[in-house]
């Protein structure tokens, strides 16, 4: 286990440097000049020229992206065109804001939808199941966005019970130490903030959880319904233990493998899928960051932005596939 | 359809049964055998007459409407929906009936090609990393590790921001970003049957890799595939959607459901149905396509037939 971890650890260094490679080429697939490109058609030569050095490009590719990936292992990021700001100083409370969204909507789905489809699995064919899966598959067919105008429509604008736009209150600024608002707030002693912080991220956050919570609760369904038929359940049903132990225990302990490859696969696609969410709830996060970026033009932060986010999905894939032998020692690497 | 006859269940139907025997080699009986768990399956059914809707909807939309899907009537804006104008109009007086009519066009077409061209690729990549192990499945998985470190939606958006806003390659984008889906989902489904017995006793008999792939662990990882490629369907379509939605997919005058939905957004209190109709649109196709898959699913793996 050991040996292997080590293993994989040491397997991130390729993908890194194909990541970063991606992500470097990003400038360099536009086509035509990046520099004309991203100045647009008015731009004089002296510009395109003076932007061309800053972003180092009449350098070779091989001195370039030796460049870029000296920077990032010290943790230099490049600078906003549009800000002139350094990116790495720049990215946190975005980062911040998606990685909180992310949580509480993950939460959500996870403690929803596994739950419901476990159920569903035990209570196979009753009225249970038919509308749990009923919710799940319009859950899996909603278009996020139209889900989230929708809720802001009925909840915000309609009936007026929750926010629709933002993290907090703008006229009451949250003291910022981590950029996690829900730990901010406590932080300052302001229970009144992480109310209003906390009533912030319920809209966006079930609009976001939705689509996960319907796909983990339709994939622990179909992954408990074979393990309930297996042999040894019928065993340790007839050795008369109680029956939530045996599909809590001893049945989804081992339907939990497709289960949580789903999981960190959504994890990953909501960090950076938050976007669309984002963009509706006005949500200051960092798919909203990139998405702007690219209006911009704005490459310098389109890349890190990116290799940020891909960064963290990395790891989050290598901690899902470390679990895999842990829950199913049968799984020999 | 299924002839209610006693021998439905039988391997060797009787007389009665419609369906030509002849031709059908005993190895296919238990696709037939799907087939007819599947006829059964009323969600199923409500999903193919769902899809069949949309796809008669989309063929003969030029019949169904009298308007075209692009000419505005400034007279005629924001009208709700009424006998002249089914689901009403949207802010430039066009006809939101017709532009969802020719939009069912567009997004079956974007469903269909993204998803064949991510489960061929994906699935190919998956079978052959699992079973395959070592180093090969280090490289493959690498690949998907590379490729899914980038959330797909992200990664969507910015290929369409290197190759240009157009439907073309928001088509090619969802294509590529749901390959790794395929192959990871795969690949973890052929490891747990790598392991099993069944396996170890074809190896023993001394029978080839490639009969081993496609005669024991394919048909074994059916139902995970098919379980994907449902929620594939669906997804390339919400994709699409929301590459329209943030105004990178189709442009105007296009009559993409997501590209309506965020040109109507603003109007969405003094005019919900600008919403409404064009979201659960998007919302039903996808919701046709996976009652399919789900009846495909339960029909296909015999471990789940009751």
């Amino acid at each position: 286990m050991l040996a292997y971890t080590i293993r994989r650890l040491l397997m991130l260094v390729p993908v890194l440097i194909g990541m970063s490679l991606i992500t470097f080429s990003i400038i360099h697939l536009i086509p035509g000049n990046p520099a004309q490109t991203i100045l647009g058609e008015q731009a004089t030569p002296q510009a395109i020229a003076q932007l061309e050095e800053q972003l180092g490009l009449n350098e070779p590719y091989l001195i370039q992206y030796f460049d870029y990936v000296g920077g990032l292992l010290q943790g230099d990021l490049g600078q906003s065109l549009r800000t002139n700001a350094d990116i790495s100083r720049e990215i946190w409370p975005f980062l911040a804001a998606t990685i909180e969204l992310t949580i509480f909507a993950m939460v959500f789905a996870v403690i929803v939808g596994v739950n419901a489809g476990i159920v569903s699995a035990w209570k196979q064919n009753s009225l249970f199941d038919y509308t749990a899966m009923l919710i799940a598959l319009i859950g899996v067919s909603m278009p996020i966005f139209w889900l989230g105008l929708m809720q802001q429509w009925i909840f915000a604008q309609e009936l007026g019970w929750l926010p629709a736009f933002g993290r907090s209150n703008p006229r009451d600024p949250v003291e910022t130490v981590t950029n996690f608002y829900l730990i901010d707030t406590l932080l300052s002693g302001r229970p009144d903030q992480f109310w209003n912080s906390f009533r912030h991220l319920v809209l966006p956050g079930l609009a976001l959880g939705t689509i996960p919570m319907a796909i983990i609760a339709r994939m622990t369904r179909s992954s408990m319904l074979e393990v309930l038929r297996s042999d040894y359940i019928r065993t340790v049903e007839a050795k008369g233990i109680h029956q939530m132990t045996v599909v809590y225990r001893h049945g989804f302990k081992n339907a939990v493998i497709p289960v949580l490859t789903v999981v960190g696969l959504q994890t990953g696609t909501l960090l950076g899928g938050a976007i669309l969410t984002e963009t509706i709830f006005s949500w200051p996060g960092i798919g909203r960051y990139v998405f702007d970026a690219i209006g911009n033009r704005d490459y310098p932060v389109i890349q890190s932005g990116i290799l940020v986010i891909a960064t963290m999905f990395v790891f989050i894939n290598l901690i899902v596939d470390l679990l895999y032998s842990y829950i199913d020692p049968r799984i020999k690497y | 359809m299924e002839p209610t006859s006693p021998s439905k269940n039988s391997p060797f139907p009787g007389p009665e049964h419609q369906e030509p025997q002849t031709s059908v080699p005993a190895a296919a009986s238990p696709w037939k055998e799907a087939f007819r768990q599947l006829v059964k399956n009323k969600l199923a059914i409500v999903g193919m007459i769902i899809i069949g809707f949309f796809i008669l909807i989309a063929i003969f939309a030029p019949l169904l409407t009298t308007y075209t899907y692009q000419s505005m009537s400034a007279a005629d804006r924001l009208q709700p929906p009424s006998s002249t104008h089914w689901f009403g109009t949207d802010d430039l007086g066009r006809d939101i009936f017709t532009r969802i009519v020719y939009g069912a066009r567009i997004s079956l077409m974007v469903g269909f090609f993204a998803v064949i061209g991510a489960l061929v690729f994906g699935s190919l990549l998956g079978i052959i990393a699992g079973y395959f192990g070592r180093w090969i499945d280090m490289i493959i998985s690498r690949i998907f590790d590379i490729m899914l470190a980038f959330p797909s939606i992200l990664l969507a958006i910015a290929i369409v921001a290197i190759l240009g806003p157009s439907l073309q390659n928001a088509l090619i984008a969802i294509a590529i970003i749901n390959i790794p889906i395929f192959g990871r989902l795969v690949r973890s489904k052929v490891i747990s049957i790598r392991e099993e017995e069944y396996i170890l006793a074809a190896k023993a008999q001394g029978m080839k890799s490639g009969r081993i792939l496609f005669h024991h662990v394919l048909p074994n990882s059916t139902a995970p595939i098919i379980v994907q490629a449902t929620l594939g369907f669906g997804t390339a379509i919400l994709e699409a959607a929301a590459l329209g939605f943030l105004g990178l997919g189709a442009q105007p005058p296009t009559p993409e459901w997501g590209r309506m939905l965020s040109d109507s957004r603003q109007y969405i209190q003094s005019a919900p149905w600008t919403v409404l109709f064009p979201g659960l649109s998007i919302m039903l196709v996808v919701l046709g396509f996976n009652m399919i898959g789900d009846g495909l699913r339960d029909a296909l793996d015999p471990k789940m037939k009751s």
